[in-house]
């Protein structure tokens, strides 16, 4: 039976870790993560893991290590943020094309310079093109599903692609919720036993792993790897509808909230969905057609069922809590963008950055945003395509 | 711990890096791996840096090494190794594998004393038990003799060419295997193709003792090196002569020259076949090439005091 805990968003990933019982863990300390691998550096030393633990000494060794030993033939988990993600960056394409089913939960914060250890999505932004499967997380409910689905997403045959898990840092993984866990033999069952496919330690069928591939068939290998993007949202809905059936709770490639019928929408990722929603059930409340999505599965990316679902809008806002510095918007906006442009008939697109850095989003600001959207779907006026909100002029 | 094995012993074991890889004619490397591989009564896992080695090695669809073999990164062969060896330890630990596995990095000088010195340290520390080897030709030789901090003063590499006003490298090399002693592991080495038998013995020795290992073995490159492709052996051994490449081991603490030359020859036979210290002997660079001698002596003496300090 489902136990109902009050646990900080670390705290309910570390448990779905543990639940999962890896091989192998590699582990580095950054904040906001640190707390993470903490807790469940704790369950090694009290051996309610069969994990061999490697504390690394960087995180850059941290991904070569998980590299190695799901190569070797196991399961293998790690977690970061931010400076760790950013310098991880060479060996997560490693991994992706090497095609090994790392876990990786990584707690989002900004990225330096300036310094700063506050919620942020860059870091996971700046991965999005790394070849890596990235579901996001509202809370620590979602975090703690997504954790556990990771595993037999990564895993599933048709994938072998590692997956990272993203959540607010702090205001997620420190801040305590009301969860409910899955109880350990279910999660056990869920996750299956793992069997790597060419396992280094078998020396009856030695392998190479990393082969150096010039211009006759680089091209073909990676056309293959592009090839099995495709196959991703198929799985993770189906890993969705059994994890339901445990769970009872659903997930799909997104989520929409009030937007069947919706004029007006936001699209926004993680933990600012929650304030979002509360906000348009305010607008609801005064008969305006407000709706949100938000994206779970945001690589790859499901650009056709979200264009599907967001093409009825007569307007409708990016909000994102990261820049991509030069390029014409911002991440989110720009795949939002791509998913409605086959369309004559869609929304007035535009483009809002917030809260980087830890800077807080209030419901005044998806207020502002919802205005601006009614404005714009009566008028067809748009005073500014792209903007930072919630900042000092 | 492991025999001593004869020539005619290893001459009926099987060879485990094939013929065919695409290494230049005269490499140091393949010569060195062939003796590793040779040298091991265990089943061996290898991890290897990007380099030379490496991207000789296995070109899809080919490859090399007929044991289990891993290629992830430049800087991170020990990193990557520290996995699978953990990985190891966890179906051991869990009944999944029953053998006895040792595991081995190879790394060039550039893979392993400057981009991977942090990923071998922290591996080393960390305990993991595996053997790494760097196979040292002094320059990052695959993409071109670019100077590494372990190119020796005084050679010309192509982004620190010898011209009208600097002489090559000005700076002395970096000493690695010092450097790798100082993590009070129980067995750093080094070694040398040209000394077979006794490369052979460190191995031997080196994977049966537990825990993290490293052993430096200099490896000729004739075209970095720029001497005739015959010259790996003759130009390995000239540098044990010379004492510019001590044969030493130091075994859990405690230090041992494992080769003395009856008489040490100077520097300048070993640097004279060598087209990369050509311009050293002009006229004009006599104090250059003595500052080479110095430093080598200096370093030989030490050495020889270190390890009479516990044979006293």
């Amino acid at each position: 039976m489902a136990k109902i805990v009050a646990v900080t968003g670390n705290e309910a990933v570390a448990n779905a870790l543990r639940q999962v019982n890896p091989d192998v863990c590699a582990a580095y300390p950054i904040t906001p993560q640190t707390d993470m691998m903490q807790r469940f550096s704790g369950f090694v030393s009290d051996g309610k893991v069969k994990t061999e633990i490697i504390l690394v000494e960087s995180e850059h060794s941290s991904m070569s290590a998980c590299v190695g030993a799901s190569a070797a033939g196991g399961r293998v988990i790690t977690a970061t943020s931010s400076q760790g993600l950013a310098l991880m960056n060479e060996i997560l394409y490693i991994a992706s094309g090497t095609r090994l089913p790392i876990v990786m939960p990584v707690v989002n914060r900004a990225l330096s310079a300036p310094l700063n250890i506050h919620g942020d999505h860059s870091d996971a932004m700046g991965a999005r093109d790394s070849g890596w499967i990235q579901l996001w997380s509202e809370n620590a409910q979602e975090a703690y599903d997504n954790t556990i689905q990771a595993f037999r997403i990564a895993e599933h045959m048709d994938i072998r692609l590692p997956v990272m898990i993203c959540l607010d840092g702090f205001i997620i993984s420190h801040s305590i919720e009301r969860i409910e866990y899955l109880e350990d033999e279910q999660v056990q069952n869920f996750v299956g036993e793992f069997k790597q496919l060419y396992p280094l330690l078998d020396l009856a069928h030695p392998v190479s792993y990393g082969p150096l591939i010039l211009p006759d068939y680089y091209m073909e290998f990676r056309k293959a790897q592009a090839e099995v993007n495709t196959k991703v949202p198929e799985v993770v809905l189906d890993v969705a509808a059994d994890f339901e059936k445990i769970s009872g709770r659903k997930y799909g490639l997104f989520e929409t909230y009030r937007l069947e019928d919706a004029e007006i929408g936001i699209v926004i990722l993680n933990s600012a969905a929650g304030t979002t929603k509360d906000v348009i059930d305010e607008f609801r409340n005064k008969g305006i057609k407000a709706g949100l999505l938000k994206p779970r599965l945001y690589r790859p990316f499901p650009y056709v069922e979200t264009g599907e679902a967001l093409k009825h809008l007569k307007a409708l806002c990016v909000l994102d809590r990261a820049d991509s510095f030069g390029s014409s918007f911002s991440p989110v906006y720009m795949d939002i963008a791509s998913s409605l442009y086959p369309y004559n008939d869609k929304p007035i697109l535009i483009n809002k950055i917030y809260g980087l850095g830890g800077r807080d989003y209030l419901p005044e600001h998806a207020e502002i945003v919802l205005n601006e959207l009614i404005d714009i779907a009566e008028t067809g006026n748009v005073k500014s395509y792209k903007e930072y909100i919630g900042v000092r002029e | 711990m492991a025999k001593p094995v004869t020539l005619k012993e290893l001459s009926k074991k099987e060879i485990l890096f094939a013929s065919g890889h695409r290494l230049c004619a005269g490499c140091g490397a393949p010569i060195i791996v062939k003796m590793v591989l040779l040298a091991s009564d265990y089943p061996l896992i290898v991890a290897n840096a990007t380099g030379c080695l490496e991207v000789s090695s296995c070109i899809s669809d080919y490859t090399a090494w007929k044991i289990p073999w891993i290629h992830n990164a430049f800087e991170n062969a020990a990193a990557t190794l520290s996995g699978v060896e953990t990985m190891y330890r966890s179906l051991k630990k869990q009944g999944k594998i029953d053998k006895d596995i040792k595991f081995i990095a190879f790394g060039g000088d550039g893979g392993t004393y400057d981009i991977g010195l942090q990923s071998l340290s922290g591996a080393m520390e960390r305990g993991h038990d595996m053997l790494y080897i760097c196979y040292d030709n002094g320059a990052y030789m695959n993409t071109g003799i670019q100077r590494s901090s372990a190119t020796p003063l005084g050679a010309d590499t192509t982004t620190r060419p010898a011209g009208s006003v600097v002489p090559g490298k000005t700076e002395q090399r970096k000493n690695l295997t010092k450097i790798m002693a100082a993590h009070n592991i129980p067995y750093t080495a080094q070694a040398s193709p040209s000394h077979w038998a006794d490369l052979v013995r460190k191995v031997r020795k080196a994977l049966d003792i537990p825990g993290p290992k490293f052993i430096n073995i200099i490896s000729p490159c004739n075209r970095g090196w720029r001497s005739r492709t015959d010259d790996a052996i003759m130009l390995s051994r000239l540098a044990v002569e010379t004492c510019y490449w001590p044969l030493y081991e130091i075994e859990n603490g405690v230090t041992k020259i494992t080769f003395k030359p009856r008489e040490k020859k100077p520097i300048i036979d070993f640097l004279k076949p060598q087209g990369r210290f050509k311009h050293l002997f002009k006229p004009d660079a006599e104090d250059f090439l003595k500052r080479i001698q110095d430093d080598i002596d200096k370093e030989w003496e030490r050495l020889q005091k270190e390890e009479a300090c516990f044979s006293s």
